[in-house]
């Protein structure tokens, strides 16, 4: 099991068209990646359970992936999240 | 030609092809699958992946941001863990009707309760889930109606939600089935300008693409009217819009001036209130300035605002409420604690009592921003309830510089204080649509109770009168500033019962004073005693009807 802690650098947090950037590329992940703010864990390929976590600017999340592939699909997300979509 | 009756808001009148806009899908049945599970997923399959395809196909047209959006909305019915979600009912026994509802309502509700910022979001799901449901139904998808070309739009009823979608400044009028003259749909109307019926049921059977004159002095929609009746409608138009321009001091027949002012929410409705002959403002809300603050904004930030809207009225006054926040529309920095009943609460002048610092900022801010300026700034505390809040308010706006405080009356005791409220203070401004729903124990808010929201009732009227008596007594301004002074006749009452001034949104101006002058004072006050003596709303309202100059 893999796991990063990733401060979200995005100014509107991940939300709407953020979100569907992450979760396109976690779909394409080829492995199944969870993505954690506080207790609440959702698919990180599910806009709908990603956006319902609430992530904003500055929040502290977990990525973590098993299996084949597990490091580079979290090496993707995690550039993603630390990119500023809004700048 | 058929004629419908129902509730005419504002007097205008409008011509032109009605747009139905599609009532929502019934609530799908809980009643257990026939089909059994697989074909029910087999059927969702399908539904969503039509639904899918049909807004990526949106997505390309529009292309750029809104295809970006588009595409977002399209994954969200593509999405895993809200087809998991629809599966496991489907596993239970539900339809796939039933199932698809179910799921997005689950999603609806989480992202409704993380806050203001995601009702965007939600009412995009509801739109997918209505989307994919009448996929599955086979039906059409009810939908916000588009059009470039000015229409009247007839519906059920509109919601909040709803009217966000649409772009009013093509709609030429309302018309809906429910609603009365304090709901959605009314205070909209009211707010653009724009003649609508509503409460009227028939409308549901009024066909789509049909030319209709809508008339909301008489509350009747005439549907495919003849061409006489539409020349004649197209001319009344006309002579309405010739007089909106004739503008001028507001004033009974026989001379009696009763100034009629602009309720403003910001700066942006300046310009509309000088152009509809506003002589000045009678009611500035401060609460934008505030809304989403995670701070209160500071003394330079709010100078710089209020001066905007000083600027615009040189030599007229402009009556400012100071901020009224309280649990229904609760701002971080003032209200921490969840109330059972935030119309009872601590809002207004409670709560501004209890964080003196931003009550004398925003005072000190206003000063400076008056000095600035030619207007004649005047400040009043809302939810006043206490002859001490009174005093207190009174005496703090003039320490800080702003020499005529005033108080709203919107609750009962104040009106029934009167007398001893204005012997502390220099005005009174009546807020009818707060006073109304205390008086008569009714929740602005709630439908069910619109009914008894009506600002006609006597029991209202006559807490009016207290206020006017009180202020003729002491030789005190009293003005109306709620959705009451808006109403033409009902504006006749108020002036009869004492009412100094009137102040509404900007459209409502030219209506008003219109109707003011077919009346002398001597009438008014007949107008008034009429609508005192009446048991109901309805019978104030037939009984002042009645005495109309001809």
């Amino acid at each position: 099991m893999s796991e990063r802690t990733v401060v979200v650098a995005s100014s509107h947090g991940l939300h709407a068209r953020p979100a569907a950037l992450f979760t396109q590329t976690a779909a394409q992940a080829g492995t199944a990646v969870t993505l954690r703010k506080g207790d609440r864990s959702v698919d990180a390929s599910s806009i709908l359970g990603v956006i319902s976590l609430g992530i904003d600017h500055g929040d502290e999340v977990v990525l973590a992936a098993e299996g084949e592939g597990a490091d580079e699909a979290l090496d993707a997300l995690e550039k993603l999240l630390l990119e500023d979509h809004d700048a | 030609m058929t004629t419908h009756s129902g509730i005419g808001v504002g007097r205008g009148l409008a011509v032109g092809p009605v747009l139905r806009m599609a009532d929502p899908l019934p609530e799908p049945p809980t009643t257990p699958s026939t089909l059994g599970p697989d074909a029910e997923k087999e059927r969702v399959t399908h539904a969503l992946a039509a639904v899918a395809d049909d807004i990526r196909s949106r997505a390309r047209q529009a292309g750029g941001e809104a295809g970006d959006v588009l595409e977002a909305q399209a994954l969200m019915v593509d999405d895993p863990t809200l087809r998991t979600d629809i599966d496991t009912r489907i596993d239970t026994g539900a339809t796939a009707e039933r199932a698809v509802f179910d799921g997005f309502a689950v999603f609806i509700d989480m992202l409704a309760g993380l806050g203001e910022y995601m009702a965007g979001r939600v009412s995009d799901l509801r739109d997918l889930s209505q989307r994919s449901i009448a996929r599955l139904l086979g039906v059409p998808v009810p939908s916000v109606p588009q059009s470039d070309t000015p229409y009247v739009l007839v519906a059920r009823d509109l919601a909040p939600a709803d009217s966000a979608l649409i772009d009013v400044s093509r709609v030429l009028a309302f018309v809906t089935e429910q609603g009365s003259q304090v709901t959605h749909t009314a205070i909209l109307a009211k707010q653009r300008g724009i003649p609508a019926i509503v409460g009227m049921p028939s409308a549901a059977d009024i066909p789509d693409g049909a030319t209709v004159i809508v008339d909301a002095a008489a509350g009747t929609v005439e549907v495919d009217p003849t061409a006489d009746a539409v020349a004649a409608a197209e001319r009344r138009i006309a002579e309405r819009a010739a007089r909106a321009h004739v503008s001028g001091p507001g004033a009974l027949a026989d001379g009696t001036a009763v100034p009629l002012l602009a309720n403003l929410g910001s700066a942006e409705g300046v310009e509309a209130a000088v152009e509809a002959g506003a002589e000045g403002v009678g009611l500035f809300r401060t609460e934008f300035l505030f809304l989403d603050a995670e701070t209160a904004p500071t003394v330079d930030e709010q100078r710089a605002a209020y001066a905007a809207v000083l600027a615009g009225f040189p030599g007229k006054k402009v009556v400012v409420r100071a901020l009224d926040a309280g649990a229904d529309k609760p701002l971080k920095f003032l209200n921490a604690d969840e109330e059972e009943n935030p119309a009872l609460g601590l809002r207004g002048i409670r709560n501004l009592r209890a964080k003196e610092e931003v009550l004398r900022d925003q005072l000190t801010a206003l000063a400076q921003a008056a000095g600035e300026t030619e207007a004649e700034a005047w400040v009043m505390a809302p939810m006043v309830a206490t002859v001490d809040e009174t005093r207190y308010f009174t005496a703090l706006a003039k320490e800080l510089g702003l020499p005529m405080a005033g108080v709203m009356v919107e609750v009962p005791a104040a009106a029934l204080l009167a007398d001893r409220i204005l012997a502390e203070t220099d005005f009174a401004s009546i807020g009818t649509n707060d006073l109304t729903q205390y008086t008569m124990a009714a929740d602005r808010m709630l439908g069910s109770v619109a009914a008894l929201q009506d600002p006609w009732h006597p029991a209202v009227l006559r807490l009016v009168g207290d206020v006017g008596a009180a202020g003729a007594t002491h030789g005190k301004p009293v003005g109306v500033c709620g959705e009451a002074a808006s109403d033409p006749k009902l504006a006749v009452v108020l002036v009869g019962l004492g009412v100094t001034s009137l102040s509404m949104s900007a459209p409502a101006i030219a209506d008003v004073r219109d109707e003011l002058a077919q009346w002398t004072l001597d009438g008014a006050r007949a107008a008034a005693r009429a609508a005192l003596d009446a048991e109901d709303a309805a019978a104030a309202r037939a009984a002042v009807e009645a005495l109309t100059p001809a």
